[in-house]
């Protein structure tokens, strides 16, 4: 199966500038989304680098506070809406689900084509609002957003956007995974990367649309004074923090959901065991992504809701955490008594489940009404989200990228230089945000450019450990770069994996299969231990 | 939406597709509106006097033509499906026609009604009912225009002879689409235009 080795040109025959622009190959666009949102994960991280240079001291030395807020707007709403949401579902989605499921093409290329380039669109519109850039935190929360000065409709015109572009991926991608199953392909024979991105684009599909009203409200109320959100016309600040969140709450899952189908990916073929719990894995995602629309008020107790409705809120957050815990303990039972190598893929998904861990563990602090007045606004929440999006989605993706670079490029990493990169990234984000617990719990509130002296030391140490985070970072892709240009040519399935994808060669054809294949079972059948000629 | 795909060489699972592709899309939209009508519940239920006394400047007499019009439209192209269905394709253009044109009676109409408003100065920042009446209509307007555009976009194709009673995806889709956009304001008209 895997003697078909590399160096054909596969799907990346065709050349020059049409051949991209006009493509309609989901392998294609999903390179495009790579490129892309990869650009804009480095200008965020940028952004993230001059905060921390900004906090080294209490007092604000480098620049003053309205820069400070507009770089954390800009840090925040770039990370958020032009990297993570995007990333893997767009990116790794677009390439891998139809290869994944036995299909040609998702169901409707032109779509896909379209949602890229309404995609790019939004970030053009994006970055067309910095002529008076934004300074609200990337929540847009009113009033204030309704009153400054930046250009909050044009931002909310380009997030809208972007906004459609996600809708018509998801809507895409539940379409091809409905229809475009190869024979045999069954639900439950699906890798559950799958299951991850159908969880995920039902989210995109149902959530998204009301950002898109509610940023659409919050433009009109700047543009012709409409006053839902003015409470000086009987309007509601708080509606507006209703509305965000039950977009921006269920859209953590749009992060997290198809990083947890990385893991499950990658856990199996590198400790060579059966995925344990297919099913359980499988279902909780659903389960994920049905709680999580019932959660959003947990970012509101301290917006004065009802203490009935908090509580409700509390509760029911405390409930997403079972299904989100099943994954977990399923890929350890998987890692039980497995022949574990640690390959850069399979270091990135140990990871994961570490940082993920501590992230989902110290959720309950702030799910739970009388901790989280205390720890509202504070740096603990930066941690949290941290660990849980950085560490989760971001370790997730990484994990991706290194599992699918032979798929992708047709070319192998140099494993030791990944692995180096992979050691100082897994340094440096403990460093950089475990700190930032402790600051959060000593009262440190998140958002100020400068602090009291009394946090001085864990900001110190933040900002160091964001520095060994950056560097791994860059080495990282350096690797990327340079396995591209003279990376050994990768076999068809170099990690002797048994998910469709790894049955074609690298690079996949532009067809994908020449022939698609009948399915016959699951593809977690992994039994033998691995053999010396791996 | 429309569009089958150039990948599919089965013409029954391309129809499923699209056919499951327009649904998802309706669910988006749904909730699109939804969330004004989230809010639209929060508010009547604040301040159902508001409601009560702004209602009624609303046009009902217009309110109730534009209803009857996009009813009226809702039956054209259901006979245009119904058209192409038999292989009809020039009763399909002419029925699709008369509903883009029933859509722009409708939009005029509703340009009449609101320069009516504005000139009783009644504006979309007026109050909490007017910035609803204003969004919610504005929203729905909008698809009134992306579904005519979308009719017209299949009478051009059904013209170059692309359907048939056997390959109609498009007009399926279409109508489809233009059905739920009855359909919305079907909800408004008594939620804006009959309170109480």
């Amino acid at each position: 199966m895997a003697e078909e080795s590399g160096g054909g040109k596969g799907y990346l025959a065709e050349r020059g500038w049409r051949s991209w622009a006009y493509t309609m190959d989901h392998k294609r666009i999903g390179v495009m989304y790579l490129y892309t949102t990869i650009a804009f994960f480095f200008i965020g991280g940028v952004f993230a680098l001059l905060l921390r240079l900004e906090l080294l001291s209490p007092q604000a030395k480098y620049f003053g506070n309205h820069t400070y807020n507009v770089f954390f707007t800009l840090h925040g709403a770039m990370m958020i809406f032009l990297f993570i949401i995007p990333a893997i579902p767009s990116g790794l989605g677009n390439f891998f689900i139809p290869l994944h499921i036995g299909a040609r093409d998702v169901a409707f290329p032109r779509i896909n084509l379209a949602s890229y380039w309404v995609f790019v669109a939004g970030f053009l519109v994006v970055i067309g609002s910095l002529v008076s850039p934004m300074d609200t935190g990337w929540t847009f929360y009113t009033p204030y957003s309704a009153k400054t000065g930046a250009a909050v409709a044009t931002l909310s015109f380009g997030i809208f956007l972007i906004g459609m572009s996600s809708i018509l991926t998801g809507l895409n991608f539940i379409v091809t995974i409905h229809k475009l199953r190869a024979p045999g392909m069954t639900w439950h024979r699906l890798p559950l990367f799958i299951w991850g991105m159908y969880a995920t684009s039902i989210i995109q599909v149902v959530a998204t649309p009301v950002v898109g009203v509610t940023f659409l409200l919050l433009a009109m109320e700047r543009l012709l004074g409409v006053a839902f959100f003015d409470p000086a016309k009987g309007g509601d600040p708080v509606l507006f923090q209703h509305f965000f969140w039950f977009y921006s709450h269920p859209v953590v899952y749009v992060m997290i959901l198809p990083a947890m189908g990385i893991i499950s990916e990658v856990i199996p073929v590198f400790s060579r065991k059966p995925i344990f719990g297919y099913k359980a894995i499988a279902y909780s995602s659903l389960a994920i992504a049905f709680l999580g629309f019932l959660v959003w008020g947990h970012h509101m107790f301290t917006s004065a809701m009802s203490p009935l409705a908090n509580t409700i809120f509390s509760f029911m957050t405390f409930f997403v955490a079972v299904p989100t815990a099943v994954k977990v303990f399923n890929w350890i039972a998987t890692l039980y008594k497995g022949s574990i190598t640690f390959e850069s893929p399979m270091l990135y998904a140990l990871t994961f489940i570490f940082l993920f861990a501590v992230g989902g563990l110290t959720g309950p602090f702030l799910g739970a009404l009388a901790t989280d007045v205390q720890l509202h606004d504070t740096y603990f929440v930066v941690a949290h989200f941290h660990y849980t999006m950085m560490g989760g989605t971001v370790m997730g993706f990484f994990a991706g990228l290194h599992y699918w670079f032979p798929k992708m490029t047709g070319k192998m990493l140099n494993e030791r230089i990944a692995r180096v990169a992979w050691a100082l990234v897994f340094i440096g984000f403990n460093v950089t945000f475990f700190t930032m617990f402790i600051a959060g719990v000593r009262g440190m509130p998140r958002r100020y450019a400068e602090y009291l002296p009394r946090f001085h030391v864990e900001n110190v140490i933040s900002t160091v450990g964001s520095a060994i985070l950056a560097v791994g970072i860059v080495v990282m892709f350096w690797n990327f770069i340079q396995g591209l240009r003279k990376g050994l040519p990768a076999p068809g399935n170099p990690w002797r994996a048994l998910s469709l994808e790894w049955q074609t060669p690298s690079l996949p054809i532009t067809e994908n299969f020449l022939e698609i294949p009948v399915v016959t079972d699951w593809p977690y059948g992994y039994g033998k231990p691995k053999g010396p000629d791996a | 939406m429309s569009d089958p795909s150039a990948g599919h060489t089965d013409p029954r699972v391309a129809f499923e597709a699209a056919k499951l592709g327009l649904w998802t899309f309706l669910a988006t939209e749904v909730l699109l509106f939804g969330a004004l009508f989230t809010a639209y519940t929060i508010f009547r239920v604040k301040y159902p006097d508001l409601f009560q006394s702004e209602h009624l400047k609303l046009n009902r007499v217009l309110g109730t033509l534009n209803t009857v019009v996009l009813i009226t439209s809702s039956l054209t192209v259901a006979l245009g499906v119904d058209a192409i269905r038999r292989g009809k394709a020039r009763l399909l253009e002419r029925y699709f026609g008369v509903t883009v044109l029933l859509g722009a009676v409708f939009l005029c109409v509703k340009y009449i009604e609101w320069t009516e408003e504005f000139h009783h100065g009644l504006y979309p920042g007026t109050n909490i009912f007017f910035s609803l009446y204003f969004m919610m209509t504005g929203l729905h307007g909008i698809h009134v225009i992306l579904g005519m555009g979308v009719l017209t976009y299949v009478i051009l194709l059904s013209r170059r002879g692309r359907f048939s009673g056997s390959y109609r995806t498009p007009v399926e889709i279409a109508g489809l689409y233009w059905h739920f956009v009855d359909l919305v304001w079907i909800y408004l008209l008594p939620l804006l235009y009959l309170i109480g």
